[in-house]
């Protein structure tokens, strides 16, 4: 177990110094002249020059400039410090502002995911090949297929604009009420995967050897599936699901964009429609690091729940 | 992440488990006693699947339309008044014009060779990345195994979406090719991953097998084996991912689009028109509607197709 936490550590932390190796490479080294860029149209004077020179250590050119600049980066997003937006905004004020949104609307997705994915995949699981597990593995698949730009609009045309059965968008302090259509458009992508694995794990489990048996002692249906099958199939949902809040939380660029819900993704669509690069950088860097270590505890987790993981 | 990733992952593990392309095993005796073949078995079950039927077809209309877009429409789609914005149907537009007066389905039609041509050079570009990698990685093993795999694992780390936003706010050229490249290179470089995995371990089952051993002792050296004998006994396995990974490129072309780091004005795509479509949609839907349509049966019709087949070459289901 610790080999296994210990081999996972190290892959995450090269993947943490490639991603923001590459992040860093693309947007701040290569630009003409930042001291320039920071002044804008206004002359800069040889003195401030100097002094930006010596402290952002631009004077050292090569290699060993480049990673001592990459490495302050990463010290300064290690410490929470992103700098501030074209705007003139603290990005990590804006953050701080925005994760609650998120956080909400990433767990009624998951919500909508849990209820709805888990119980159809569990039905579906026990009556395999009928018309009911049918339909729903063509209807998974048609949303896995769609994509979240046309299933997005689309939701927020027909129900919020034309039939007014939900809010269209979300105001800067939305209710439940108007987080609730934008978390099932965002839930349902995870709801047909969580179904589709909750059936076959389940499909899978009633043939198993501990069912044979506990059929034959006499129990009842409903207490092998509950107790028996439902324990053993829920292993690798549980762990999926854990990996989607990852994701939730830094995909909802493109629900959170639509709907008018001022949380992480939002400030990125918005960032990247204004061309705000320093937020669109520093957005992009922390959601990285959640990606990650939403990761990592996902695996680790899954190497506690199931011992045959640990040992690939 | 993106619809993309979670399809991706989800047929991952799936066809993991897949067709690895080996002879199967003579289970029934056909009707001239001969033992069928794996395709024999995966083809007579194709042809009784109403989704792949569905699914070809569409494939082939939307290539054809991408080919030749001037036989599904008479319209020019740049030919644009704004004094018949958001107009209703009219000659041969049937569907209406948009917002700036452009014929929706005509825009719809010319839009599919774009989103085709950069899903098929990208699943061109991940193709010959996982066969590189996954060959190498399943054929030599030991530390070149290892050092490949983890270089998977990493990639496989990275969130598409947002590395494809950084990478592409790098480009600041507005050409029509050199968007279409970026894009195309973008998401190659980062979707290479689960077919080069699906191509390594095919191809550690095909080189135990006798032939492989048979050529080797005929003399053969280490690439005759393994372009000759394991590539084309590995390949069909990757060509299912392959399929299903061109859908979702697709949207993911679509997605870069429509947040206005993909491909750009001149370049005729969905995604934009969706954008435009979506801010407008109260005053006319159908500049909405069309281009959804388009964009979500493309991606269903690429992925039902390589579910379809992945499916009936899987003997497990059977």
């Amino acid at each position: 177990m610790f080999r296994y936490i210990l081999r996972r550590l190290l892959q995450m932390v090269l993947a943490f110094f490639g991603t923001t190796l590459i992040v860093y490479a693309l947007t701040f080294a290569g630009q003409g002249d930042p001291i320039q860029a920071l002044a804008g149209e206004r002359p800069v004077t040889p003195a401030q020059r100097a002094y930006l020179t010596e402290k952002y250590h631009l004077d050292a050119t090569g290699v060993g400039g480049f990673f001592y600049r990459y490495f302050d980066y990463v010290k300064n997003l290690l410490q929470g410090n992103l700098g501030e937006s074209l705007t003139g905004r603290n990005i990590g004020d804006i953050l701080q502002q925005a994760w609650p949104v998120t956080v909400r609307l990433a767990l009624i997705a998951l919500a909508v995911a849990i209820i709805f994915g888990v119980t159809a995949g569990v039905l579906a699981g026990i009556r395999r090949a009928s018309i009911f597990d049918n339909s729903t593995l063509v209807l998974t698949l048609l949303v896995l297929g769609i994509p979240t730009i046309v299933l997005a609009p689309l939701a927020q045309y027909f129900l919020g604009v034309k039939w007014q059965l939900f809010p269209p968008t979300a105001g800067s302090d939305p209710t439940f009420y108007a987080l609730l259509l934008p978390g099932i458009v965002l839930g349902s992508l995870s709801l047909a995967t969580a179904l589709r694995l909750t059936r076959a794990s389940v499909a899978e489990n009633l043939r198993a050897d501990y069912v044979r048996t506990a059929r034959s002692k006499g129990l009842v249906k409903r207490r092998i599936v509950i107790v028996h099958v439902l324990r053993n199939s829920l292993i690798p949902v549980v762990t999926f699901l854990g990996v989607e809040l990852g994701n939730l939380m830094s995909g909802a660029i493109i629900t959170e964009g639509v709907f008018n819900i001022p949380g992480v993704g939002f400030n990125l669509f918005r960032g990247i429609r204004t061309e705000d690069g320093p937020l669109v950088v520093g957005i992009v860097s922390v959601l990285v690091v959640v990606y990650l270590v939403s990761n990592l505890v996902v695996d680790v987790l899954y190497a506690v729940l199931d011992p045959r993981i640990r040992y690939e | 992440m993106s619809d993309f990733e979670t399809v991706a992952a989800t047929e991952n593990q799936a066809a993991r488990r897949g067709p690895s392309g080996e002879p199967g095993t003579p289970n029934q005796v056909g009707a001239a006693n001969k033992p069928r073949s794996l395709a024999g078995d995966a083809w007579r079950d194709l042809r009784r699947n109403p989704i792949f039927w569905i699914s070809l077809a569409l494939v082939v209309i939307f290539t054809l339309m991408a080919l030749l877009p001037g036989v599904f429409t008479a319209n020019n789609p740049n030919d644009c008044l704004l004094s018949r914005q958001h107009a209703g149907p009219s000659g041969g537009a049937i569907f209406g014009y948009d917002f700036q007066g452009c014929d929706t389905y005509s825009r719809a039609v010319y839009g599919t060779r774009a989103s085709l041509l950069v899903g098929a050079l990208a699943a061109l570009g991940t193709g010959i990345i996982a066969l590189v990698i996954g060959m190498l990685a399943g054929y030599f093993g030991r530390w070149v195994d290892a050092v490949l795999s983890r270089v998977i694992d990493v990639v496989l780390g990275i969130p598409l979406l947002l590395a494809a936003i950084v990478l592409l706010k790098r480009v600041s050229s507005d050409s029509q090719w050199a968007r279409i490249g970026a894009v195309v290179f973008v998401l190659a470089l980062l979707g290479w991953t689960t077919a080069a995995r699906v191509v390594r371990s095919s191809v550690i089952t095909a080189k135990e097998q006798d032939y492989v051993a048979a050529a080797r002792m005929l003399g053969a050296g280490n690439s005759r084996i393994m372009w000759r004998h394991i590539l084309p006994n590995s390949l069909a396995p990757a060509i299912v991912v392959l399929t299903i990974a061109l859908g979702s490129f697709i949207a993911a072309e679509a997605t870069l689009s429509f947040l206005g780091i993909g491909l750009k004005a001149p370049t005729i795509s969905w995604g934009q028109d969706i954008d435009t479509g979506r801010i407008h949609m109260r005053e006319a839907a159908t500049p909405l509607i069309v281009p959804s349509a388009f964009l979500a049966l493309t991606v269903l019709a690429f992925i039902m197709l390589g579910d379809a087949i992945r499916d009936a070459f899987d003997p497990k289901l059977r």
